[in-house]
C-alpha cells in the first residue's frame, strides 16, 4: 500500500509537471492552430533563468527566493514567447510548414546558444533544504517535492482557468478556439490575444522548467526536448485547445507512466504511447477537444 | 455616410476564380438585396467586404477604401455582418456570445431582447444547445447590439421552420425601416418586404440590378434565379 501510495503521488506530480509543459502548447495550437516546437525553449529558458536567480542574485535558497526563481523563470520564458510571436510566428499565421521550421530552428537556436554559454552539462538546481525532506502517509514515505509540483500546478491551474472564465480577455480567448474567423468578424483584434495565449503559455512552461529542474536534478540546454515530447502528448490526449483536457490527460500520463514503470519494468513510456494511439484510433479531437483546424 | 460601393471585386479560392469583377452599389439607408443561384458566389461577395475572403478590386464604405483592411477594423468602422450557417460560440453561453460583440459603450439589448424577447430567458444557455432558430437569433442579435452603419446579412432564414422564418423576417423588417442593409436571402417573400433594391449574380459577375417589383414577374425569377416564383 505504501508503494501504490508512492507511486500515485509520484505520477500526479509528474503529471503536474506535464501539465505546465502542456497548457501553454495546447492554448497556442487551439487559438492559432501554431504547432510550435519552440515551446520546449521557453521551458529551458525559464530553468536558466530561475538558476541565474537562484546562484546569482539569490546564493541562499530559502523559500522565498525558489519562489522568486519560479516568477522570474516564468516571466523570462512569457516574454520570450511573446517576443518570438511578435517577431516571427505574426508573419506566418496560416502557414503551418513554415511555422512547424521556424519553430524547430527557434528551438535548435537557444539549444545551441546555452550550450555555448553555459555547457552541456547538468548543473544542479539550488533548493531549500526542506526540499529534501520527505513527509510519511500512512506506511508512505513521500518526498515532498511532489506536493510543490503538484500545488504549484494547481495554482496555475486555476489562474488560467479564471482568466479564461472571467475576464474580456479569456472569453475572447475561448471564442478564438472555436472559431477565430468570427471573433474578427465582432470586431475584436484577435492578434491582442494571440500574444496573451503566447505570454501564458511561456510563463506556465518557464514555471514548469524551474520545477522540472529540482525534479530532474539539473538544468540543461537539452532538458525542452525531451519534455516537448511529452507535452505534445499530453495536448493530443487532452484535446487541442483545452486546459482541463490538458490537466486530465497530464494527470492520467503522469499516473500511467509512473505504474507502467514499477509493475511493468521500465514501460512505463511504451504504454503512453499506447494509450496515445489509443486517443487517436478512438477520439482523434482529444477528451475534451475544442478545435479541429 | 453609409453607401456602399463595390468596383471590379476579384476573389480566387484554392485556384478557383470565384468573383470576376463584381460590380454594384448599395444606397444608403436602403435594404439592398443579393440574390442568385446557389454557388454564384453571393455569400463570396460578402465575405470579400467583411474581409474575410482576401480581393482585388475596390470596395468603398461611405468613400474609404476597405478592400485590403482586417476584418476587426472594417468592422468597428460600423458593418455589422451576420454569416451564413451563423457561426455562433457554441460553448460560450449566451450572454458571453453577446457580451462578445459589444462594441458601443452603451450596447442595445433593449433592441435585441425587444425583438427576440426569447432569449432574454435564455442568457445562462450554451449557445450550442439553442435550436437553429435560437441561434439565428442569436446571430443577428450580435450585430443589432452596436450602433452599426450598414448591416450585411448572409441567408437569415436559411434552415429554419417556417415559425421562426417568420419571426426572423418580421426583426429584420424592423429593422430594416431605419438601416443601410445588404441582404442575401432566398426567401422571396421577405426580399419582397424588406428590400428597395435587387442585385442578381450569376457565375460571379453581377447580371441585374433593378427594384424588388422585377420579382413578381414569373419568367425574370425563373430565368435569373432558377425558380418558379421563389419561395413564397
Amino acid at each position: 500500500m505504501s508503494t501504490f501510495l508512492l507511486i500515485l503521488i509520484t505520477g500526479v506530480g509528474l503529471g503536474a509537471l506535464y501539465f505546465l509543459v502542456a497548457s501553454g502548447l495546447s492554448l497556442i495550437y487551439g487559438l492559432m492552430g501554431v504547432l510550435n516546437f519552440a515551446h520546449g525553449s521557453f521551458l529551458t529558458i525559464g530553468a536558466f533563468t530561475g538558476l541565474w536567480i537562484s546562484t546569482k542574485v539569490f546564493p541562499n535558497p530559502t523559500t522565498w527566493t525558489f519562489i522568486a526563481a519560479m516568477i522570474a523563470g516564468g516571466i523570462a520564458a512569457g516574454l520570450f514567447a511573446l517576443l518570438m510571436e511578435q517577431l516571427v510566428i505574426n508573419r506566418l499565421y496560416n502557414r503551418h510548414i513554415d511555422q512547424a521550421l521556424v519553430t524547430v530552428g527557434v528551438g535548435l537556436v537557444v539549444t545551441a546558444l546555452l550550450a555555448g554559454w553555459f555547457g552541456s552539462d547538468a548543473r544542479l538546481f539550488p533548493t531549500p533544504l526542506w526540499f529534501m525532506k520527505a513527509v510519511t502517509i500512512g506506511e508512505a514515505i513521500i518526498p515532498i517535492d511532489r506536493f510543490v509540483y503538484i500545488g504549484v500546478a494547481t495554482i496555475l491551474l486555476i489562474a488560467m482557468l479564471s482568466i479564461l472564465k472571467f475576464t474580456r480577455i479569456g472569453l475572447i480567448i475561448r471564442a478564438g478556439v472555436e472559431n477565430r474567423s468570427m471573433v474578427s468578424a465582432l470586431g475584436i483584434n484577435v492578434r491582442l490575444a494571440f500574444s496573451t495565449v503566447f505570454f501564458i503559455g511561456g510563463f506556465a512552461a518557464g514555471v514548469g522548467g524551474v520545477l522540472i529542474s529540482v525534479f530532474s536534478y539539473g538544468v540543461s540546454p537539452q532538458m525542452g526536448g525531451s519534455w516537448l515530447i511529452y507535452g505534445f502528448i499530453v495536448v493530443v490526449v487532452g484535446g487541442m485547445g483545452s486546459i482541463s483536457g490538458s490537466a486530465i490527460a497530464a494527470m492520467l500520463i503522469g499516473v500511467t507512466n509512473q505504474f507502467a514503470n514499477y509493475y511493468l519494468t521500465g514501460l512505463g513510456d511504451f504504454v503512453v504511447v499506447i494509450i496515445l494511439a489509443a486517443v487517436l484510433l478512438t477520439k482523434p479531437s482529444g477528451l475534451l477537444g475544442k478545435v479541429n483546424h | 455616410m453609409s453607401s456602399l460601393e463595390v468596383k471590379d471585386l476579384h476573389v480566387t479560392i484554392n485556384g478557383s476564380h470565384i468573383l470576376q469583377g463584381v460590380n454594384f452599389f448599395v444606397p444608403e439607408n436602403k435594404v439592398t438585396a443579393l440574390l442568385g443561384r446557389n454557388g454564384v458566389g453571393k455569400s463570396t461577395t460578402l465575405k470579400a467586404i467583411m474581409g474575410l475572403n482576401p480581393g482585388t478590386g475596390s470596395i468603398k464604405f461611405g468613400g474609404t477604401e476597405i478592400v485590403a483592411m482586417p476584418t476587426h477594423k472594417i468592422v468597428q468602422m460600423g458593418l455589422g455582418y451576420v454569416p451564413e450557417d451563423r457561426e455562433i460560440f457554441a460553448s460560450l453561453t449566451v450572454k458571453e456570445n453577446l457580451s462578445l460583440a459589444e462594441r458601443d459603450a452603451e450596447p442595445n439589448y433593449d433592441l435585441v431582447y425587444s425583438l427576440f424577447p426569447e432569449l432574454l430567458t435564455r442568457t445562462s444557455q450554451r449557445a450550442g444547445t439553442l435550436s437553429g432558430g435560437q441561434q439565428q437569433m442569436v446571430a443577428i442579435a450580435r450585430a443589432l447590439l452596436n450602433q452599426n452603419k450598414i448591416l450585411v446579412i448572409d441567408e437569415p432564414t436559411k434552415g429554419l421552420a417556417p415559425k421562426l422564418v417568420t419571426e426572423v423576417a418580421n426583426a429584420l423588417a424592423h429593422v430594416a425601416d431605419h438601416s443601410t442593409m445588404l441582404i442575401v436571402e432566398q426567401n422571396l417573400a421577405l426580399v419582397k418586404a424588406i428590400a428597395q433594391n435587387i442585385i442578381v449574380m450569376d457565375q460571379g459577375k453581377v447580371v441585374f440590378e433593378g427594384g424588388p417589383e422585377n420579382l413578381q414577374d414569373e419568367a425574370f425569377v425563373k430565368s435569373m434565379l432558377g425558380v418558379s416564383g421563389g419561395h413564397k
